[in-house]
């Protein structure tokens, strides 16, 4: 299958393009026409993805695989250097599963001003975007495609978005783009230090780039461009109105893959290529993950708003993923990536709820919900099984990315103080309590009590909702009951990237 | 004894000043009706000049040059040269309607456009100051008369006399600097007055004041700030084309002399030249975003803008002597900065001429749901905002990126710091660039007429060069680096 080699990695970044030019060609009276190709493109894509997930060679998920490094733009040195390894690939296969459900949810939830023609157009771009970014190996190339994300989705929330849009998709725009004007800063001095290159690879091969206090700036401007993604507290402003605006596909692919960008960025360039400097700047990193576990968790007890409620959990989740990757130890990052995709699942899933109880009660206020399980009881049912295993309960997949992560911070990499990791482990611990606050209290005033009046005739799931939800329940299971399936891929990447760290008691 | 001419390496000049001739000749001849006749002369006229310049190209057998160095004809000259030929070129088919639907004098238009852009040809090949200056007076006259074509129109007027008397007060501080440094160095040629730079003469505080006195002078041509405040009023009066040359092909120009004169001439003396660009980038830069943030007018804001997108150009120029690559990386970002900025500048002029041509309005305002009826148009013109803004995969990024990779190749606190004001300004940029796509797309038509805008097939034909220009930059920028690296310039 050399074919398949030299050319997989380019089709999952690229057959969404093509898609996306057909849809643009198609005359715009056929909106089945365009569904079904948005459909097929996305699950020709999910198939090259599945064909990846064969191909790839599991005994050696440390190396990059299926590379290909060819020249882009000589003038700069940069390549067009693409290849997977095992972090990467659960993302970028995370990326084209959700992709695909987003396009049969919506197939007949287009939000107000309806237009599937661009907003099928939108969601293939984004999937360029989220699948370039997962398989670049070359810093330009990945800043291309972390840009190539923002708009999209800065049409999809001022277009599509709720009632003040405009004012959301701008500050998720502006956030972002101040973010990343730092790290291509960053990107640049990694060149001129690194022995002017931008090859991710060449780069962490040299264990360091520069004086420790200049690596400590790059690292600032690398951390700022991530951090802000993610979103860390105190960058996090933007995600709350980012989510509760946007259109509920919109939401999904915010929740499950966007924010993934900045704790990838994190493990893929920041700390490995920076080694050092990522040892000064973890005790930072760390204070400012558990003070978002728990901001996010009191700005959760705080909203009305059902959407705006999970956006303010994606803090405080993102916050134990931060957590796992403070410590440096491969536990903690392992469960640092495994949480990102559980993650991604749950809350996504929580999302694609909020969007449809919005669609048959056409409010998301907690207040005036009530009673879901007796109107709509599978409904019910699905927001509890999202709700437990967004709280982290054991055996499903929510629990393997918080505990872990917690319990690295009771020994992290040799050189930091234990004492400042064991007391955010107290922290974070505390938070995993409020979050069951959060959640419960959220499903107790939507799920119980007597359905209002004013709320008739509420349908329970229907078959599209079934067809695009199924397959993320089954997973939250699968990986909630085996989740050496998942660990087993990225852990001896993680050790690769962990090396620089010799990890303390293990 | 005669002195040496290479009719080879002056054929564009030749080309040009023949062109001019004829296309003022037919003007007179052929009657009111068929007045396009000469306009559609004149861009072949343009187009024909560019041939020698490939011709030079394919020749290869730098640097040409003449006139004991005062015109040299190298890679550098020839890729600017083609850069004014080809955006007079956009300028002129955006013209044609605009002009011939506005009963302006079609002939002489297209004659003083040319007169303008031989200037600008002229100007890339000058190593001298008296070639310099006469070449910014042959590019600017005509420019001072464009400005007020419109002449029954009050803000027009206010345009032309503006610029016109800011442009002699310009003239006259240049021609004091240059006779200061002339009276120091005892040259005019750019060549011997770095010698005489770099030398004993160079700490002469008269020299000092002569290239601070230069430098201000182009800082107006440029519209640098604090030396801007003609340029909104000028391009708002203006016609909308002339605008976009004025912001484009005439401003390139500015930066053409400048680069000649810091690169070439003043290179000894980096200890005025780096802190007073340091200042000007950082101003011109925040002045220009900060005031664009509340202009109404799409004209005014693409105006205040291009200050702006002018700072990001001075940036090298504030690292210009920190050493051999920084100068070379220096050269090359501005070169492929003005290239992508002309198309996607120029771009957005065209989809304003364009709209205006519907809702006889410059507000931004008047942009409200263009995306629900006239989508083309409205994704065009999205692809040219975005990429002033510098988002990927449009271009504007891959030139911003250069700006950003001098600042950080040239090193040193004072360079990174102004890339990171660079990098604060290219956020808030975004911000008045969004705006116009917001109001495109998240907003209702304001008045609920929503016949489809007509484009005339020359505005077109300018629109497809520049959006194609533009995407094709952002996804393979490899084609105008490798331009730009090339033609450095010969010192």
């Amino acid at each position: 299958m050399d074919w398949f080699d030299s050319w997989a990695l380019t089709l999952a970044v690229f057959l969404p393009l093509v898609g996306g030019a057909v849809i643009a060609l198609w005359p715009r009276e056929d909106e089945t026409g365009m569904k079904v190709i948005a459909l097929l493109t996305t699950l020709v894509t999910l198939a090259v993805g599945v064909g990846i997930l064969f191909q790839f060679d599991y005994g050696a998920s440390d190396l990059l695989q299926l590379e290909v490094n060819r020249s882009w733009i000589d003038a700069i040195n940069s390549n067009y250097h693409i290849g997977v390894d095992g972090i990467s690939l659960p993302m970028l296969v995370l990326s084209m599963f959700i992709t695909v459900l987003c396009v049969i949810y919506s197939w007949d939830h287009f939000p107000e001003p309806h237009n599937p023609k661009s907003f099928l157009m939108l969601m293939l771009i984004l999937e360029v975007g989220m699948n370039g970014t997962f398989v670049a190996q070359d810093l330009i190339l990945f800043f291309v495609f972390f840009e190539l994300v923002l708009l999209p989705m800065y049409f999809m929330i001022g277009v599509w978005g709720g009632p003040n849009r405009q004012y959301a998709s701008i500050k998720f725009f502006l956030y972002t783009l101040f973010g990343s004007a730092l790290m291509i800063l960053s990107f640049l001095a990694l060149y001129f230090k690194g022995g002017e290159t931008f090859d991710i690879p060449t780069l962490i091969a040299q264990g360091g780039i520069a004086s420790h206090a200049t690596e400590l700036w790059i690292f600032g401007g690398l951390f700022m461009g991530f951090a802000i993604k993610v979103p860390m507290f105190p960058f996090h402003t933007w995600l709350p109105d980012a989510h509760t605006e946007a259109p509920t596909v919109g939401s999904v692919i915010l929740a499950a893959i966007l924010l993934k960008l900045g704790t990838y960025g994190f493990i893929r360039i920041a700390i490995p290529i920076l080694p050092e400097a990522a040892m000064s700047w973890a005790p930072w990193i760390g204070g400012l993950a558990v003070v978002g576990i728990i901001y996010g968790a009191f700005g959760c007890l705080a909203q009305r708003d059902m959407k705006r409620l999970i956006a303010f959990s994606s803090v405080a989740h993102m916050g134990f993923v931060m957590l796992g990757i403070s410590t440096l130890t491969s536990y903690g990052i392992n469960a640092a990536v495994f949480g990102m995709v559980a993650h991604g699942l749950i809350t996504g899933m929580l999302f694609f709820l909020a969007g449809s109880i919005q669609h048959r009660f056409h409010t998301r206020e907690l207040a005036r919900l009530g009673g879901l399980l007796v109107q709509a009881p599978r409904l019910g049912w699905i927001l509890g099984f999202c709700a437990m295993a967004s709280l982290g309960l054991p055996g499903l997949a929510g629990f393997w990315g918080e505990f872990p992560a917690i319990l690295a911070a009771y020994s992290p990499a040799e050189g930091l103080s234990e004492a400042l990791f064991r007391t955010y482990m107290v922290i974070a611990s505390v938070g995993t309590v409020f979050a069951a606050g959060y959640l419960l209290w959220m499903y107790q005033r939507t799920a119980f009590g007597v359905p209002k009046e004013e709320f008739e005739h509420i349908h329970d799931v229907h078959g599209g909702e079934w067809l695009a939800w199924a397959p993320i329940l089954a997973l939250i299971v699968v990986l909630g009951v085996y989740p050496a399936l998942l660990f087993d891929v990225t852990s001896d990447a993680v050790d690769s990237v962990t090396t620089a760290f010799r990890a303390v008691g293990h | 004894m005669t002195p040496y001419f290479d009719y080879h390496a002056l054929a564009p000049e030749f080309v040009l000043t023949g062109v001019l001739v004829v296309v003022l000749l037919v003007d007179l001849i052929v009657d009111e009706t068929r007045k396009y006749l000469v306009t559609q002369l004149a861009g072949v006229g343009l187009l024909a000049a560019m041939v020698p310049i490939l011709t030079l190209v394919a020749a290869g057998d730098f640097p040409r040059s003449m006139f004991g160095g005062a015109y040299v004809v190298d890679e550098f000259a020839l890729l600017v040269k083609g850069l004014f030929i080809v955006s007079g070129y956009v300028v002129l088919l955006m013209s044609s309607d605009y002009i011939a639907a506005g009963d302006y004098h079609e002939g002489e238009y297209s004659f003083l456009l040319l007169s303008s852009i031989l200037g600008m040809v002229v100007i890339s090949s000058s190593r001298d100051f008296i070639g310099i200056f006469v070449a910014l007076e042959l590019l600017s006259i005509p420019a001072y008369m464009l400005a007020g074509w419109r002449k029954r129109d009050l803000k027009s007027n206010e345009a032309s006399l503006k610029y016109y008397l800011l442009g002699v007060l310009t003239s006259g501080v240049m021609l004091y600097g240059m006779s200061l440094i002339y009276g120091a160095t005892g040259s005019t040629l750019l060549r011997a007055i770095r010698t005489a730079v770099d030398g004993a003469a160079g700490k002469e505080p008269i020299i000092a004041i002569g290239i601070f006195f230069v430098i201000v002078a182009f800082a107006f041509k440029v519209s640098a700030v604090p030396f801007h405040f003609w340029a909104p009023d000028t391009y708002e009066g203006a016609p909308t084309p002339i605008t976009a040359f004025l912001s484009v092909a005439s401003k390139a120009a500015g930066f053409v002399a400048l680069m000649q004169l810091v690169y070439v001439g003043f290179l000894g003396r980096e200890d005025i030249v780096q802190p007073m660009f340091w200042v000007l980038a950082v101003l011109t830069m925040t002045v220009g975003n900060l005031i664009a943030l509340r202009q109404t007018n799409v004209v005014r804001l693409l105006a205040y803008s291009s200050i702006a997108q002018a700072g990001f150009i001075l940036v090298p120029f504030a690292v210009a002597g920190s050493n051999a690559r920084a100068i070379q990386s220096g050269q090359t970002a501005i070169l492929v900065y003005l290239m992508i900025y002309a198309a996607m500048n120029l771009g957005a002029f065209g989809i304003v001429i364009a709209v205006a041509r519907k809702t006889r309005s410059g507000e931004i305002s008047s942009y409200g749901g263009l995306g629900s009826y006239a989508p083309g148009l409205a994704w065009t013109m999205t692809a040219f905002l975005f990429a002033l803004a510098g988002i990927p995969p449009l271009g504007g990024w891959f030139a911003k990126f250069y700006i950003f990779r001098a600042a950080i190749d040239a090193g040193g606190g004072w360079a990174v710091a102004l890339a990171v004001v660079a990098g604060v300004n290219s956020v808030i940029a975004l911000f008045y660039y969004a705006n116009i796509a917001r109001e495109m797309w998240m907003n209702p038509v304001p008045d609920g007429d929503t016949t489809p805008v007509r484009v005339p097939p020359a505005l077109t034909a300018s629109l497809a060069i520049c959006v194609v220009v533009v995407v094709a930059i952002g996804v393979y920028p490899q084609a105008f680096a490798r331009l730009g690296e090339l033609a450095s310039l010969v010192r």
